[in-house]
């Protein structure tokens, strides 16, 4: 019996190692990789939609360049070895332009293996400055400007708008939490108008972080720049309004998220986040809002515009260039300017979009309102 | 002065939710010498059902004290449920096998659990509802502590009081006792050692989805991973005190709440963790059996 | 099994006994799963969502495992009665071909064949998952001396994982050293960090060791994320470079294939050091401390030399890995260094069978490979990969292949015979 469940278990790792080896025709294969599951999930699977809204609408059209396109849809969960594998899978599949990775520490392992082989990455979403300003890697893009062009605005209007000296700078110890709020300390020692009184990590997951509230209140901050994502930045925000201080919290668009409201409820009120300029009054924006509508029945999630940008600008510039070679595809990426729903974009010489920016905004009434 | 006694009173709140959760490991370590690591999501599972429980009955317009006490006895109940049907799946069945397969099949229903309350629920954070109003006659003190924390920390010390009479005088804590002490011997003199297992793992249980619903309700969000952290804080506060020992559970959790409120407050957040587990480290290496544990010394 | 001649009427009452306690099981999953199965709350839009369909899922699902369980209990049980009490030691069947020289060398050259010609029958991603699941291998192997050889539950050996990954990755960054230089320097220092945590913990027994060596992991790994100035924090550290081979420029595909072959050799160098080490002196006594630690000690065995020991080799194999892992990954940080890792690579040594070299084989490729090929299942992998884990330890405690020590079978009934004489 038990050489019976040993051979039926090895026919079953055969059986499902074949279907890997499938091939498909002539398409363009346009890969989709980020976090799909896991706790992360939630920032990777609206970048998967917004592939699909625009690739079932440009195969309707009659696809690119006369051919179909294809995805092929990986999850990394956000991890670097994942990632890494994933790359591999991808590479070995013959896909020709990746859309993703969603996070930069999986990006910055995955990415040597795209350079190697030749494959153009765009991601909607990682924003490690290192990425891009580093030259490291030309064949990489993204739509979504980098950390330090967020951590600059919003220690500029902190300091020039707000008015405020002392500022304490916290982070969630995270790879991206981190990045910005260390950005954000560098900027505010540079400008010599402020002080930081206080520097520190918090513990994402932690029961409780009353603890690191009383220390902001000993420190007496005027504001708080928070570096990290919205679960933490609305625990301290509860806590701080529970005890009563008025002090000012700033954050950046890890924390600009509908959840972040709904989660803090009136707590989120007046609390500052920077976020990709509004573009809800762009007609291209609202069009991929409905049809995420129609197709979903729910509201897009996190980058999604930012990942149906990505998609159109990347195929479009297939299409200009007339192949998916990576010289031809850049050159055609950097050249042609493409409507998208974050705006009219190209890109510069690092892979960064000329025209996308970030906007500092402020929750009022239950929303984010840019502040003018 | 007022910075200490807030900081001690963070430590405190933090120590007494350390304190609900770490009980049911002591407990069910003190019987069957088990690390039960599915217990940290049985607690998620308490604070998921009163989320769930509350928000259906705020939307249907019940009164705040129905709310409360309906979601507190709906989540001890479930939890209950699960921590019995994990006892009876994943732990039953093994308890004559090598010492080391329960725990890997309480990490298989840890990661069991937690997906499933992933896929049937969602990954988002969701807001928990408010359900300790903040007191009007809390007002003057509420920079220092709020609402939340006193009814925390009361609930805890009655939860505590509760557990002691119970494993003093009843009849069922008098053989929980007995076959902590010696399983065989208990099951000599007649005690049922299955269903005191059981009886075990449902009060632990519900110790820990009253832990669910009071810090969920203090910080206001949950999702499905709150319960990872949770638990493995709440093992080493259980270690720290002496495993196996109610009063060094509660002990444990308020020495190791306390430190990591105090490191964080006059040190470095950054490190809080660092210094909780340098703190373990130290004590158990001049008491190898934790605070209040009894020295395992083995006669030959 | 049962054909319809068995049908005798206790086989129909045992039937049904069996339907009506599966019915009662699939109730009462009902009841546990209904608030978070059913009911779905919006607490923004504050809208309830009653999902009445999942009961029958669960209903029905319940009810089938429960039965399938049930029937497979019995057939266990009706074994084991039908089992003779042969001699007691009999070893499973793996271990009966390998002790037999002619299937052992054979088998081993067709298994080495087939490793070899792996990268050329598969794509490099299957070659790259393979690699990973070598690394695991050997993980399993390093960490089964701690846990499964000497009894020493350790819950943190990522921590060395990690000491080797950012030894690599630090000295390449400041010193610009390669990768084989780091290699060895990667394992010792991994080794020297077991001895350190090794002396603090050696008065700690069972579950008070398996705390505080999780806790020692989180402080690296914490340490590792909050010294900006050592280690990068975490943004981690990238472009760290491939192994090298003479200087040979490689592609992409070659250089994955070269650290295949890579890590089959170090596969078969770590079998070979840890199966010499278990039958050596070292061994017997780690075997002896695990057993009974006060015997052990009282037979004259220096305990704190060969806990040190142990906690030393074994980590000596993750430093190793670590150095591979970074040089594979070509970017660490800390987030790779979790808990979980501690807990997956327990899980391999734990489910392959405790202190058996081919069981650790077998638990790495499983559990590595399995959650690999199961993202067809996509958002049920981890969901599948739980009760898996839970699954298998019921149905088989000891491991798959549980290790089998070199004993003498006491021949029963010669013995007996013999008393019989004596009488």
């Amino acid at each position: 019996m038990r050489t019976n469940t040993l051979v039926a278990a090895a026919a079953i790792v055969l059986a499902m190692m074949l279907p890997g080896c499938g091939m498909a025709g002539d398409a363009i294969k346009l890969g989709v990789a980020g976090a799909h599951s896991g706790d992360l999930a939630s920032y990777g699977l609206p970048t998967v939609n917004a592939a699909k809204l625009v690739v079932d609408e440009l195969n309707a059209k009659g696809g690119v360049n006369g051919k179909k396109v294809e995805l092929l849809i990986e999850d990394d969960v956000c991890k670097p070895e994942v990632a890494a594998n994933i790359a591999s899978k991808l590479v070995s599949k013959k896909v020709d332009v990746v859309l993703g990775h969603i996070c930069s520490g999986a990006t910055k392992s995955a990415l040597p293996i795209y350079k190697d082989a030749g494959i153009i990455l765009i991601s909607p979403s990682a924003t490690s400055p290192e990425l891009t300003q580093s030259g490291a890697y030309p064949n990489f893009f993204r739509t979504i400007a980098p950390d330090n062009m967020q951590a600059k605005p919003e220690v500029d209007f902190a300091l020039n708008v707000l008015g405020v000296k002392k500022i304490a700078v916290i982070h969630d110890k995270g790879d991206y939490g981190k990045g910005v709020a260390e950005l954000a300390k560098g900027f505010i020692e540079k400008s010599g108008k402020g002080e930081v009184v206080l520097f520190e990590g918090v513990t994402p997951g932690a029961v409780d972080y009353s603890a690191i509230v009383q220390k902001i209140k000993q420190s007496q901050a005027d504001a708080v720049i928070f570096g990290g994502y919205h679960p933490e930045a609305s625990k301290i925000v509860s806590m701080m309004r529970k005890k009563r201080m008025k002090t000012v919290f700033l954050s950046d668009d890890g924390v600009k998220d509908a959840t972040f409201i709904k989660v803090a409820g009136k707590d989120a009120e007046g609390v500052y986040a920077t976020g990709p300029k509004d573009n809800s009054n762009n007609p291209l924006f609202q069009a991929a809002v409905a049809a995420h509508k129609k197709a979903y029945n729910s509201d897009p999630g996190a980058f999604f515009e930012s990942a149906y940008s990505a998609t159109l600008a990347i195929l479009n510039a297939i299409d200009k260039a007339g192949s998916t070679e990576i010289g031809a595809v850049t050159k055609a990426l950097q050249a042609e300017k493409v409507d998208t729903p974050v705006g009219t974009i190209n890109f510069d010489a690092h892979g960064d979009a000329v025209g996308v920016g970030f906007a500092i905004y402020q929750v009022k009434n239950g929303r984010f309102v840019e502040v003018k | 002065m007022d910075y200490f006694i807030e900081l001690f009173l963070s430590g405190l709140t933090r120590g007494s939710i350390y304190a609900l959760i770490a009980l049911g490991y002591t407990m069910v370590y003190g019987i069957i010498g088990l690390i039960n690591f599915a217990h940290g999501e049985i607690y998620m599972i308490g604070a998921f059902t009163s989320f769930i429980v509350a928000t259906t009955l705020s939307i249907y317009g019940f009164p705040l004290a129905a709310i409360v006490v309906v979601a507190g006895v709906a989540a001890a109940i479930w939890s209950s449920a699960y921590g019995y049907t994990v006892e009876q799946i994943a732990y039953k069945p093994l308890r004559h096998a090598p010492r080391l397969a329960p725990l890997i099949s309480a990490i298989g229903m840890s990661i069991l659990l937690q997906n499933y309350v992933l896929l049937a629920q969602t990954s988002d954070f969701l807001p928990f509802p408010k359900l300790i109003p903040e007191f009007a006659f809390m007002e003057p003190v509420a920079h220092v502590i709020g609402s939340s924390d006193l009814v925390i920390l009361i609930t805890t010390a009655m939860i505590m009081l509760a557990l002691t009479l119970l494993i003093k005088f009843t009849r069922i804590g008098k053989a929980m006792r007995a076959t902590a002490q010696d399983r065989t011997m208990a099951l000599l003199v007649g005690i049922n050692v299955d269903r005191v297992i059981s009886a075990t793992f449902i009060l632990g249980s519900a110790l820990a989805a009253i832990g669910g619903l009071l810090i969920a309700s203090h910080i206001g969000q949950i999702n499905f991973a709150i319960g990872f952290i949770a638990g493995i804080k709440a093992f080493t506060a259980a270690v720290l005190g002496g495993i196996g020992s109610i009063p060094g559970a509660v002990l444990g959790s308020l020495v190791l709440g306390l430190t990591e409120s105090f490191a964080t407050g006059y040190v470095s957040s950054d490190y809080e963790d660092v210094f909780a587990f340098s703190l373990l480290v130290l004590i158990l290496i001049f008491k190898p059996s934790g605070l209040l544990g009894k020295a395992d010394t083995k006669k030959v | 099994m049962i054909t319809a001649k068995e049908l005798t009427p206790i086989n129909k009452k045992i039937i049904c006994k069996a339907l009506k306690r599966s019915l009662l099981i699939s109730l009462w999953f009902v009841f546990l799963t209904f608030p978070i199965m059913v009911i779905k709350v919006n607490p923004i839009e504050r809208t309830v969502s009653w999902r009445w369909g999942n009961i029958a899922y669960v209903a029905i699902g319940s009810f089938v495992i429960s039965l399938l369980a049930k029937a497979w209990l019995v057939r266990k049980e009706r074994a084991a009665a039908a089992k003779t009490a042969a001699c007691p030691t009999r070893a499973s069947i793996f271990h009966n071909i390998l002790q037999r020289p002619g299937c052992r060398y054979p088998l081993a050259a067709l298994l080495l064949g087939v490793a070899l010609a792996f990268p050329h029958l598969f794509s490099t991603y299957q070659a790259n998952i393979m690699t990973t699941a070598l690394m695991y291998i050997v993980l399993g192997l390093g960490l089964n001396i701690v846990v499964g050889v000497a009894g020493l539950l350790d819950l943190g050996y990522v921590a060395f994982y990690a000491i080797g990954a950012y030894s690599y990755a630090l000295l390449n960054l400041h010193f610009h050293l390669g990768f084989w230089a780091a290699l060895p320097i990667g394992g010792l220092l991994a080794a020297l960090f077991g001895v350190l945590l090794g002396f603090p913990v050696l008065r700690l027994r069972g579950d008070y060791l398996a705390i505080v060596t999780l806790g020692f992991g989180e402080i690296i790994r914490l340490i590792l994320e909050n010294w900006n100035a050592f280690s990068k924090g975490p943004s981690g550290i990238s472009n760290i470079p491939r192994p090298g081979f003479f200087g040979l420029e490689m592609s992409l595909d070659q250089a994955m294939i070269y650290m295949y072959y890579l890590m089959i050799g170090l596969v078969l160098l770590a079998i070979f050091v840890v199966n010499r080490l278990q039958h050596s002196r070292l061994g017997r006594a780690w075997l002896a401390l695990r057993e009974d630690e006060i015997a052990c000690q009282a037979m004259g065995i220096d305990k704190t030399r060969i806990k040190l020991t142990a906690f030393a080799l074994g980590a000596f194999w993750a430093g190793l890995i670590g150095v591979i892992f970074a040089a594979k990954t070509t970017f660490v940080n800390p987030a790779s260094f979790t808990f979980m890792e501690s807990a997956i690579i327990l899980a391999i040594v734990v489910l392959g069978g405790m202190g058996s070299i081919i069981g650790v084989i077998c638990g790495a490729l499983i559990l590595i490979l399995l959650p690999e090929y199961l993202r067809a299942l996509s958002e049920y992998r981890m969901l599948a990969f739980g009760a898996i884990l839970v699954a298998m330890m019921i149905f088989k405690p000891e491991g798959l292949i549980a290790g089998v020590r070199r004993t003498y079978c006491f021949q029963g009934r010669k013995s007996t015979a013999a008393l019989q004489d004596d009488e």
